[in-house]
């Protein structure tokens, strides 16, 4: 079931070439005291209508921060220091704080990890959803209410009608997350930030919500990234999967040949890593060592001081994106046979 | 029975229930009377040495509240654990904990050295601060950090390093039975991966025997010998390991097993089954699954089922025989 849209928005015709989110050579730094940090460095991406592209990488590697640069959330103390960021054609990086402010809940939504500090416990989640609704489009407290109560149905939460009279804390997990899905729609966004949406859901709820996540970009067209560190969410979810270590993309195509075939040495670690349910390892793939430091960035691949493949071109060139297939990987030993097909 | 046979950790017919008072309002002017919360509602389990046994369910299933039982973090309300002979307390197994969050379980203000050395000195272990230093030392190798991080603070460290510092202090007693509380859930998968195979090295080197408490299924399968599915309060299942995974038989491990998204074959139609957990304060009546089971006839919604066996299976459920077809 789908709600009627509320006013004609600009809608593109699917696969139109207007991406809803384009992401050009986007740095993101941290100025200190010691120093710049640059967190995320010089990342490409873009985001077509109804698509779900998801963002996979360990802690720290600036997927959450690319989400959040979307966003226009960074922490006073960062900056976009250079790229562009543009969202249905219309640059949105450097708006000023109103201009966004405007933005954020009408063309892009965001879902966060922790559904219980995305809302205000003073309100009710009826008042939640109409205050949004009525801040962003022109309608009457009743026919908010009405749209709030269509949406939570939507979103898969039985007896609305008395749901939308309760608190959050009323609310189980599963049912919180629901509430804050319906939140980031009830304004119609063109582009949806989901921000590790399932982490602190049990595996049983998060299938529940990954579920409703991609019927919700299948109806309505919505763009979103999808931003987690658990593989299987992004191999039943996402159509295009973007692996990102230490600030830069590694590796980006579609989920099924990046999972059965990853190229990037690092995404091969990765998903080597992930024990199976269905057939059992004596010794899980390890990859040794940890993710740089911000401050203590290697020289050339930011990957090489934890890869097996590492010579002398690795240590001291950085690989750009290089076609590897159907996707596009940052490594100099594409070509290498063992690194090609999956161990 | 000789003393090698003897399991390491019987436990027998284990409840713990929690009391929850009414406000004084409602007390006296309402009379409403207390209310109990069976987090843990009469289970039994064995673990030979030097295996793993692991439990699984989802939040709130009372699987943490049985890991803190076992080291005596909390009393239980009924029944009893017989720990085999060793080192420890009363002539017990010596037992120790890894915790899930590694930021929260290690104190900020000491050094990783003193963290590490703390249970060398408190049990006597070691003669002198010298030996005390050398075996610190060791464990910090044992565990894949170096001889300089011993003078650095938990703040220092990743996640991943500090679940490390966590292993080690757990190793300076010299457990024989380590209960691992959801010891990755706050890490990432390749660091995961590095602390699985951490965990299964010093099982085969020390000849450890674990408790292994965890929602993560794919974990589970890779680190049990026996597995454990509790749902609310108690055990619904519980088989080797294979079993579960290959031939699970109750219809919530069933459940549990097919939510799970597979990396290889992702089933990206999935619908799902969307009812959520009951209260455990007021558990339904009868199978306390029923609410959610595809199976559930009439007499699940009235009486609980007992214990009944299917192979190498032990099942807690009326439909055993049908499930077991479907």
């Amino acid at each position: 079931m789908t709600i009627a849209p509320v006013h004609i928005s600009p809608h593109a015709p699917a696969h139109s070439a207007g991406a809803v989110l384009d992401i050009r050579k986007l740095v993101v730094e941290f100025p200190t005291r010691r120093g710049i940090l640059t967190a995320i460095r010089g990342i490409d991406l873009t985001i077509g209508r109804g698509e779900i592209l998801g963002v996979v990488g360990e802690s720290g590697a600036g997927k959450s921060l690319t989400g959040t640069a979307v966003i226009g959330l960074l922490e006073s103390s960062g900056r976009v220091a250079e790229g562009e960021i543009h969202v249905c054609g219309r640059r949105i990086d450097n708006l000023p704080r109103r201009e966004m402010q405007k933005l954020r809940g009408r063309t892009i939504g965001a879902i966060f990890q922790d559904p219980l500090t995305s809302l205000n416990p003073l309100l009710t989640v009826g008042d939640q959803l109409t205050e949004t609704m009525r801040v962003h489009l022109p309608l009457s407290r009743a026919q908010a209410a009405d749209r709030a109560i269509k949406l939570l149905q939507e979103v898969g939460i039985p007896s609305p009608e008395l749901r939308i009279t309760q608190y959050p804390h009323q609310f189980s997990g599963g049912m919180r997350q629901r509430v804050v899905i319906a939140l980031a729609l009830c304004a119609e966004p063109e582009l949806v930030i989901a921000d590790e949406p399932t982490t602190a859901l049990d595996v049983s709820i998060q299938a529940q919500i990954t579920a409703l996540l991609k019927r919700v970009c299948r109806d309505r067209g919505t763009a979103m990234m999808l931003i987690t560190h658990d593989m299987g969410v992004i191999a039943e979810t996402a159509d295009r999967v973007a692996v990102m270590y230490a600030g830069r993309i590694v590796e980006i195509g579609p989920v099924a040949s990046i999972i059965r075939a990853p190229r990037h040495p690092y995404t091969k670690g990765l998903i080597g890593s992930i024990p199976s349910l269905t057939d059992r390892r004596e010794r899980l793939v390890q990859i040794d060592g940890a993710m740089p430091r911000l401050n203590a960035m290697p020289s050339g691949c930011a990957f090489h001081p934890r890869c097996r493949y590492a010579n002398e071109q690795c240590r001291n060139d950085r690989p750009p994106l290089l076609p590897a297939g159907t996707s596009e990987a940052a490594c100099w030993h594409l070509d290498r046979e063992e690194v090609s097909h999956v161990a | 029975m000789s003393l090698k046979e003897q399991p390491a950790l019987t436990a027998s017919d284990i409840s713990c229930w929690f009391h929850l008072p009414q406000s004084w309002l409602d007390r006296t002017v309402l009379g409403k009377p207390s209310r109990m919360v069976k987090a843990v509602d009469g289970i039994s389990f064995q673990i030979p040495r030097g295996t793993t046994f692991s439990i699984v369910g989802e939040s709130g299933c009372g699987k943490s509240t049985v890991a803190r039982m076992v080291v005596g973090l909390q009393a239980p309300t009924r029944g009893t654990f017989d720990f085999a002979a060793g080192r420890g307390r009363k002539g017990r197994l010596r037992t120790q904990m890894i915790f899930q969050d590694p930021f929260a379980s290690l104190n900020p203000r000491w050094r990783v050295g003193d963290i590490i050395a703390e249970p060398i000195r408190e049990l006597g272990l070691c003669d002198g601060a010298k030996e005390t230093e050398r075996r610190m030392h060791g464990l910090l190798d044992t565990v894949g950090l170096g001889s300089r991080d011993a003078g650095r603070y938990p703040h220092e460290f990743s996640g991943g390093q500090r679940q490390r510092i966590s292993i080690a202090r757990a190793l300076a007693a010299e457990p024989e039975f380590l209960v691992c509380d959801e010891p990755t859930s706050a890490l990432d998968v390749s660091v995961q991966a590095q602390i699985l195979n951490l965990l299964a090295d010093l099982q085969s080197d020390l000849g450890l025997t674990y408790l292994f408490i965890s929602h993560n299924l794919s974990a589970v399968r890779h680190v049990s010998d026996r597995v454990a599915v509790m749902y609310l309060g108690r055990i619904v299942e519980e088989a080797p390991v294979e079993e579960i995974f290959d031939h699970p038989r109750h219809p919530y491990t069933k459940f549990l097993l097919s939510s799970v998204p597979n990396l290889l074959h992702p089933d990206r139609d999935r619908v799902p089954v969307a009812v959520d957990l009951p209260s455990p304060i007021n558990p339904p009546p009868g199978c306390t699954y029923n609410p959610r089971c595809p199976l559930a006839s009439d007499l699940c919604k009235m009486t609980a089922p007992d214990s009944s066996y299917l192979g190498a299976t032990t099942i807690r459920c009326h439909r055993a025989a049908e499930a077991r077809l479907s």
